[in-house]
C-alpha cells in the first residue's frame, strides 16, 4: 500500500510523518520521531505502558494507527516535563517512590495527568480506577496511588493548572 | 450464602544468597580526573534500587557523598564477575565486594595524599565536604577532586580498588546432611485478613501486615518498596497468577496480559509492614537481604485466613473461586 502523509500536533510542535497505512503512534514515536518516554508494553492494548493524551484523553498509542490521530493533539511524557526539573505529578512519584523498574511510569503520569486535569481531587477509588488499564509488576499500585493523591493535593492546594509546555 | 471473614498468619527465613554459598561478586572503582569514582559490576539492577544502594555502600566506605559515585553496569562481558541479581543477595554479595573495592581505593586515595601533604596516610580524613584533611590540623587540607587530577597528572598514580565476596561452598555430608546452608538469614512474619464469599467463592484480601528483620537498612524507602511490591506479588501468587493453568487443557493457557489473570490496583489491600533491624556479622554495614521474602509469607498467610474463614484447606494455588465452591461442596 502506498505510504500517506499525516500531520498532527505533538505536544505543542506541529509534524508531519509518511507512514504505511495503519502504523501505530507508538511506533511513529519512537521510532520515527525519537520520542521514546513512551514505553512499548504488549503491543495489544494490555498493559498501558504506551499511553499518550490526544486532545487531552489518555488512549493507548499501541492500537491508535497514526492516521486517526490527523490533526489532533497528541501530548506525551516529553510533553508534559519541563526543560529544568520535573512536573509535579513527576515529583510527586519520585517523593512517594512511585516506581521500581520504571517501565510504567510514563503510562501511569500520562493517565494521572488526565484524570487529574478531569478531576483535580479524586478520591483513591477514583485514582484506582484511573489507573486500572495500567499495569505495574513492581509497586503493588499503593505508592502509585499515594503519588497521586499527592500530586493532587499539591496542584489542586496551589491552584496551578496540569498544562504542559 | 455468606461473607465469611478469617485471619491467618504465617512466617519465612530467609537466606541470603545461594544455598551453600559458592557465588562470588566483584568489583572494581576508580577514580577519574574530577574526582568521581567510578564503581564497575555486572550485577544488573532490576529497578530493586540495586545502584541506589550500591552508591550508597561505596560514598560511605569512600569517605565521599553519594552523588560522587558513577555506577557502571553496562554490560556483563566486560565487568568484574557476578553471579546475578537474585536471592536477595545483591546488597549483601556485591556490597561486601564494593565495600572492599572502596577500601582498597579510599588507600590508594590516602597514600597520594599522605605523599602530596607530606603527612603520614593515617594522619588523614575525610572532613564529609569533599576534602582531605590533616587530622588536627585543619588548615592543611585538600579537595578530593583535586587530589584525584594531582594523581593522575603530577605523580602518575591511579586511584583504583579492587573487591570480590564469596561465601565458600559449603560441602555437605553425605551421611548426615550436616551443611552451613547460608551466610546470614532475614526473617518475617505476616498477618493476612480476608472475606471469603461463599456464594461466589470470591476472595477478598483486606490486609496484609508484616514485621521484617532484614539487618541494617541502607536505604528505608527502598525496603519499603520491596515489602509493598513483595506483598501484592504475594496475593498475586495466592488468588491469581499461574504459568501452568489446568483447565481446560495446557493448549489454553493465557498468552497476553487480556487472558492472564492479574489483580490491579483495584484489589489493593491495606498493606503495611514494621521493619527490625537487627545487623549480620558478615554483610557491609550489617545489611542482610530483602527483596525475594516479601512475596514468600503473604501466599500462606492467606491461605491459613481462608481456612480460618471458611474451614476450606486449599494446597494447590492459586485459590480460585471454583476451589473455594469445591472445598465448601464438600465439607
Amino acid at each position: 500500500m502506498a505510504s500517506v502523509i499525516v500531520n498532527f500536533e505533538l505536544c505543542g510542535r506541529d509534524v508531519e510523518v509518511l507512514v504505511q497505512p495503519m502504523t501505530t503512534l507508538q511506533s511513529v514515536l519512537r521510532s520515527q520521531l525519537g520520542y521514546t518516554a513512551t514505553k512499548e508494553g504488549c503491543r495489544q492494548g494490555g498493559c498501558g505502558s504506551c499511553t499518550v493524551l490526544v486532545d487531552g484523553e489518555p488512549m493507548l498509542s499501541c492500537l491508535l494507527p497514526v492516521e486517526d490521530v490527523a490533526g489532533r493533539r497528541v501530548v506525551t511524557l516529553e510533553g508534559i516535563t519541563p526543560i529544568d526539573g520535573l512536573h509535579p505529578i513527576q515529583e510527586a512519584f519520585l517523593e512517594s517512590n512511585g516506581f521500581q523498574c520504571g517501565y510504567c511510569t510514563p503510562g501511569m503520569v500520562m493517565v494521572a495527568k488526565a484524570l487529574l486535569d478531569h478531576d483535580p481531587r479524586p478520591s483513591r477509588e477514583a485514582i484506582a480506577g484511573a489507573i486500572s488499564g495500567n499495569l505495574c509488576r513492581c509497586t503493588g499500585y499503593q505508592p502509585i496511588i499515594d503519588a497521586i493523591e499527592k500530586a493532587a493535593d499539591r496542584l489542586s492546594g496551589s491552584g496551578e493548572q496540569t498544562g504542559g509546555r | 450464602m455468606a461473607k465469611l471473614r478469617g485471619t491467618g498468619i504465617a512466617a519465612v527465613n530467609y537466606p541470603t544468597g545461594m544455598n551453600l554459598g559458592g557465588d562470588p561478586s566483584q568489583a572494581l572503582i576508580h577514580a577519574t580526573t574530577s574526582g568521581s569514582f567510578v564503581v564497575s559490576l555486572s550485577s544488573s539492577d532490576l529497578g530493586q534500587g540495586l545502584r541506589t544502594v550500591i552508591g550508597q555502600i561505596a560514598a560511605e566506605a569512600l569517605g565521599v557523598a553519594a552523588d560522587e559515585i558513577i555506577i557502571d553496569t553496562a554490560d556483563t562481558d566486560t565487568g568484574p564477575h557476578c553471579m546475578g541479581t537474585f536471592a536477595s543477595r545483591a546488597t549483601h554479595r556485591v556490597g561486601n565486594a564494593v565495600k572492599a573495592a572502596a577500601l582498597e581505593a579510599r588507600a590508594a586515595l590516602f597514600a597520594v595524599a599522605a605523599e602530596d601533604l607530606g603527612v603520614c596516610a593515617d594522619e588523614i580524613v575525610t572532613d564529609g565536604h569533599g576534602n582531605l584533611v590533616v587530622a588536627g590540623d585543619p588548615g592543611r587540607s585538600i579537595p578530593i577532586a583535586e587530589m584525584a587530577t594531582k594523581a593522575q597528572f603530577v605523580y602518575g598514580r591511579t586511584i583504583a580498588g579492587r573487591g570480590s565476596y564469596m561465601k565458600p561452598k559449603s560441602p555437605v555430608d553425605p551421611e548426615t546432611g550436616a551443611m552451613d546452608p547460608d551466610s546470614t538469614e532475614a526473617h518475617a512474619c505476616t498477618v493476612a485478613e480476608v472475606e471469603v464469599d461463599t456464594e461466589t467463592g470470591q476472595v477478598a484480601v483486606l490486609s496484609i501486615r508484616s514485621a521484617y528483620e532484614v539487618g541494617r537498612q541502607v536505604n528505608p524507602a527502598l525496603v519499603r518498596g520491596q515489602i509493598v511490591g513483595g506483598a501484592f506479588m504475594g496475593m498475586a501468587h495466592a488468588l491469581y497468577e499461574t504459568t501452568e493453568p489446568y483447565y481446560p487443557s495446557p493448549e489454553h493457557k493465557p498468552k497476553d496480559f487480556s487472558e492472564y489473570v492479574l489483580p490491579g490496583p483495584a484489589e489493593l489491600p491495606e498493606i503495611d509492614a514494621v521493619v527490625l533491624e537487627i545487623p549480620s556479622s558478615n554483610g557491609p554495614y550489617g545489611v542482610k537481604g530483602v527483596g525475594e521474602m516479601t512475596a514468600n509469607s503473604p501466599i500462606p498467610a492467606i491461605v491459613n485466613a481462608i481456612y480460618h474463614a471458611c474451614g476450606v484447606r486449599i494446597d494447590d494455588l492459586p485459590v480460585t473461586p471454583e476451589k473455594i465452591l469445591r472445598g465448601l461442596g464438600a465439607r
